[in-house]
């Protein structure tokens, strides 16, 4: 039964893809590629470009597209399914032990030590995400004056502007940036 | 400090439509809402609740819907924020399955997605100034150096995330457990 075999192969992926993102990619090749052969090596990469894409984690993105690609839509919802349980299970536990003994000191030591860590990880992915933004090539050769994404650029101020000034609500403020790109593209045509 | 089914579902949803580019991408966003607009939680839970997301396997945006949804509504809620987080890439993408070619290369989508990157940055830059600051309010020599020293172990490769947390954890663990016992001899 096909959509069994979907949810148990994603259930594996899963449970040992730690670390989230790109992580899981490997795991995809292995178990899907290699192993049940059920999209090519050319599809995988095409998903890799599609997660750039659109919204969503990668791993979700490539459970939906694997499974509709193997047995349709209802095939897609399995193994998107299968990919959350393992986490979604884990968490329940781990949030039912914090939020009981959230008061016990070792656990507030611990976290005290997370908390400046996990605001550098965010700062990390907002580096990143805004490297791509900004630059067209990641190759810097290039004069940087013509290497620079002038609506991401536009974007990006507005939106601070929007934050800053206004406190506008963050999905406003991330939909007033396709706004302007696509102003932007229509400007660039006429 | 409550919110309804409805509202959770719909904030969530609206949230995980909008948010390209994966891993913490979404986290900042989260909290806006979360934080700021629902006062479900301030923002020392909030990061809680991230450390908690990171430490287990799957996507960073899956995991800590799942913990937000928990804490509004136990096991109830973290099912609602889960299928709320799921559904929007799930219909995406079952939809470009069909047409990738005509979506990959559409002038205006790209437009709009190069568009969307820039403000998603600011809306992370934004977020991440305010965590620093209130990170930094208590706990400032502490704070800044693991601030400091986990940035550069991530940035720079020299770890991978997962140890990063674990070595930021511990060394709480280490430092304010070691200062409380010497307390503890005088």
């Amino acid at each position: 039964m096909i959509y069994l075999q979907l949810f148990i192969t994603f259930l594996q992926i899963g449970m040992f893809s730690f670390g989230g993102g790109y992580a899981v990619m490997p795991m995809i090749q292995r178990y899907i590629v290699e192993q049940r052969g059920w999209i090519t090596f050319h599809q995988l990469a095409d998903i890799t470009s599609i997660s750039q894409m659109t919204p969503g984690p990668i791993a979700i993105n490539a459970a939906t597209f694997v499974g509709v690609k193997v047995a349709g839509p209802l095939g897609g919802v399995v193994a998107t399914i299968g990919s959350i349980t393992p986490s979604f299970i884990l968490l329940i536990l781990l949030a039912y032990f914090f939020f009981r003994n959230s008061n016990l000191y070792y656990i507030q030591d611990i976290l005290k030590g997370l908390r400046p860590a996990i605001v550098s990880l965010i700062l990390i992915a907002a580096i990143s995400l805004g490297g791509s933004a900004i630059f067209l090539e990641t190759d810097f050769t290039i004069p940087w004056l013509q290497n620079l994404n002038y609506p991401a650029i536009v974007s990006a101020l507005i939106a601070l502007f929007l934050l800053i000034k206004y406190k506008v609500d963050s999905v406003i403020v991330i939909f007033s940036g396709a706004l302007i790109g696509i102003i932007y593209h229509a400007i660039t045509i006429i | 400090m409550s919110i309804s089914f409805t509202k959770l579902f719909l904030t969530t949803f609206k949230i995980s439509a909008v948010t390209f580019g994966g891993g913490y991408t979404i986290v900042p966003i989260l909290r806006d809402a979360f934080v700021n607009k629902y006062p479900l939680m301030d923002d020392e839970e909030m990061i809680n609740l991230i450390a908690i997301a990171q430490s287990s396997p799957g996507a960073m945006a899956v995991n800590t819907s799942i913990l937000i949804g928990y804490k509004a509504h136990k096991i109830k809620g973290a099912l609602t924020t889960a299928v709320a987080t799921v559904l929007p890439p799930l219909i995406i993408i079952t939809a470009i399955s069909f047409a990738y070619q005509l979506f990959a290369t559409n002038p205006w989508i790209q437009a709009a997605l190069i568009g969307m990157r820039g403000s998603i940055t600011a809306v992370m830059a934004y977020a991440v100034f305010n965590m620093g600051r209130n990170v930094l309010q208590q706990k400032k020599r502490f704070g800044l150096i693991v601030m400091i020293g986990s940035f550069i172990l991530g940035y720079f490769h020299f770890l991978p995330t997962a140890l990063v947390i674990l070595l930021s954890g511990f060394s709480g663990y280490a430092y304010f457990g070691l200062r409380r016992q010497i307390k503890g001899w005088w």
